[in-house]
């Protein structure tokens, strides 16, 4: 039998299959927005009108949201390794709220799309809007339960599996927003 | 061997054997129907026979994978099976079932009656009787198992391959869902179909796999488990929504279109980790284990898996090419690859390593089973290119140029020609892989010093 071998895996900080996880999850919302990207080029005039209807100023906070949140999230991963129990709930409580904010704000937007009758088939920016943002607020939500379970657990490596997932949909935020609502 | 109740796989690997022998005739068959249209169309017309030729393929793969499970299972849970009478009566049911799948279709009995006669429905076309026979085997076969494990060690292997089969007995309920909407009755359909082979039973694959490279390279059980479980993650991470490949002109709404083209493009991904397992543990092993060709059959599995259900399956897996390639001979092609890489080659790999142990004949007959994956794969390798040269073809005339379906096909007669030769190949192989592994008793090449193996 070998002798147990150094791995260059085993220098990741957290869990291999939350990375598994996470660069599958990039990849897959990277394919998407170069799909996006591929068929905007067919109709640049009908993108641009489309996009006018999404709510930009919405998204903007929402970002700040996000963001501010995946640092209470980093936050609560020092808490924990403090052993600071009440203090690490706490912060992973603050950054699943402002989750639950994000997902009020876009459903703001798809409630007034919806009410304009716009919807995934009335144009090709609408397929994947709704795709790449409905993905990934399955994901915001998703994140609220894993948050909430790892705070209920509340061990450091538990804690550090829920954060870095937690970073990866603040991640694909930040390169959703510009392309699908900016430029 | 260690356990007696892993004499159980030996039955389970016969009856398969003998449905392979009869999938690959029915194949040449059928093979021959294309090149001599005529041919038995009164005795028995296409459709049967196809029906015959990929029925008889799941049924063997699947009981390949339940003897697989009879043999491994006591070895990784280090204690007997729970009930070996169950285990036969799950064996009997399959076999009746069998039978009578195959004795209603070629007689055409009970036609329309809701009990006893075929439902029409591709590979779920059983009568319902037979449906709920193949449920109680399945079920009693998990408790058998289950039961099995949850007493004994637990390890990494058996709790992917209980994940795969469990699933894949729960998703077979979907055979039961038949609604009258035919856009719904396919999507359905293809929660069994693809749910299937792009799900679970690339979780059964992936943990057989493991156990193979974990007794023929001798590379640390932590090491084969950690690939393990990424392989099952990647498998469930791009099987699932991939789905969506097979949305595209059903009926279904038009964002299936990226959804599918997406995930199903990263269904490579489980293949090319399988196949980098596989050579990896098997650079890193040390052992040198006698069963060579178990090990080629393995390295073999992996390898035109990845070409055959990864890369064939990526060729025409994006909506924007499968709008002109779907249902060509380019699926023809791909099926018959990824079935054999992933599945056939699997079966055959953990049978070629289980009967000598079964059958009490270490050390064993290599060189015939040697030949036989040689000359079965050349056959399927060639048959792929000819396929797929065809339905580039075909593709090219019929959807691009509009020329007419029968047209087409008389101009790809050569091709069908050459496949016809490679499935003579092909059965040549399956017959010599059958008398390799149950006749011979004798070791033929020499083996060289090596480290005793488990």
């Amino acid at each position: 039998m070998n002798a147990p071998q150094a791995s260059v895996l085993d220098d990741l900080p957290g869990d291999l299959m939350m990375w598994v996880l996470i660069l599958s999850e990039l990849a897959v919302f990277g394919a998407g927005l170069l799909g996006f990207l591929a068929v905007r080029l067919t109709d640049p005039p009908g993108f641009a009108e489309a996009q006018a209807h999404l709510h930009r100023t919405g998204a903007g906070i929402n970002t700040l949201v996000l963001v501010t949140s995946g640092w209470l999230a980093a936050l609560a991963l020092e808490a924990a390794r403090a052993g600071r129990r009440t203090r690490l709930r706490a912060l992973l409580a603050g950054a699943a709220l402002l989750g639950g904010v994000f997902l009020f704000l876009k459903a703001q937007e798809y409630a007034d799309l919806w009410a304009a009758g716009l919807s995934f088939d009335s144009h090709a920016f609408y397929t994947f809007h709704m795709l790449l943002t409905g993905f990934h607020a399955a994901h915001v939500l998703a994140g609220i339960v894993l948050l909430g379970l790892v705070g209920w657990l509340a061990t450091p490596r538990a804690v550090e599996a829920g954060a870095a997932f937690w970073h990866m949909v603040d991640l694909v935020w930040v390169l959703l927003f510009p392309v699908v609502y900016l430029i | 061997m260690k356990y007696q109740t892993q004499k159980i796989a030996l039955a389970y690997f016969v009856v398969a054997m003998a449905l392979f022998a009869v999938q690959v005739t029915m194949g040449l068959v059928l093979g021959w129907i294309y090149i001599s249209p005529n041919f038995l169309s009164e005795i028995l017309p296409f459709n049967v026979g196809r029906m015959l030729h990929t029925n008889s393929l799941i049924v063997w793969l699947l009981l390949g994978f339940f003897g697989a499970a009879y043999y491994l299972i006591p070895e990784e849970a280090e204690r007997e099976i729970h009930s070996p009478k169950l285990a036969w009566l799950q064996l009997a049911i399959f076999v009746i079932g069998t039978a009578g799948v195959v004795v209603t279709y070629l007689f055409n009995l009970f036609d329309g009656n809701w009990l006893l006669g075929n439902e029409g429905r591709e590979f779920i076309e059983q009568p319902r009787w037979v449906k709920v026979g193949i449920v109680v085997a399945a079920l009693i076969f998990l408790y058998n198992i289950s039961m099995t494990v949850l007493a004994g060690r637990k390890t990494a292997i058996t709790n992917i391959l209980l994940l795969g089969l469990w699933g894949l007995a729960l998703l077979f309920l979907f055979a039961f869902v038949n609604p009258d909407n035919l856009a719904l009755d396919k999507m359905y359909w293809w929660y069994i179909v693809h749910l299937w082979v792009e799900g679970t039973w690339e979780l059964v694959m992936a943990s057989i796999l493991a156990f193979l490279m974990l007794k023929l390279t001798g590379v640390d059980r932590e090491v084969v488990e950690k690939w393990l479980y990424v392989i099952a993650a990647l498998a469930l991470f791009s099987g699932i929504l991939g789905t969506g490949h097979h949305y595209y002109w059903i009926g279904t709404p038009g964002y299936w279109q990226w959804i599918g083209s997406i995930f199903s493009s990263f269904e490579v991904a489980p293949f090319f980790a399988m196949m980098s397992f596989a050579f990896v543990m098997v650079w890193k092993g040390r052992r040198d284990h006698p069963n060579k060709a178990a090990l080629l059959w393995s390295l073999g599995c992996a390898t035109l898996a990845f070409f055959g259900a990864g890369v064939w399956g990526f060729l025409h897996t994006l909506h924007g090419v499968n709008y002109y390639s779907h249902g060509t001979q380019i699926t023809a092609a791909h099926g018959h690859l990824a079935f054999y890489g992933a599945y056939v080659c699997l079966n055959l790999a953990i049978i070629t390593y289980a009967l000598p142990h079964l059958l009490g004949r270490d050390p064993y007959n290599q060189v015939l089973n040697m030949v036989s994956f040689w000359l079965m794969s050349g056959g399927v390798v060639f048959m792929t290119f000819t396929l797929t040269f065809a339905g580039t073809i075909q593709t090219h005339l019929q959807r691009v140029n509009g020329e007419g379906y029968m047209d087409v096909q008389d101009q790809l007669w050569l091709f069908y020609a050459m496949r016809f030769g490679s499935g003579v190949a092909v059965v040549l192989g399956a017959v010599l892989f059958i008398y390799a592994v149950l006749v011979p008793r004798r070791e033929i090449i020499e083996r060289g010093a090596s480290q005793p193996a488990e």
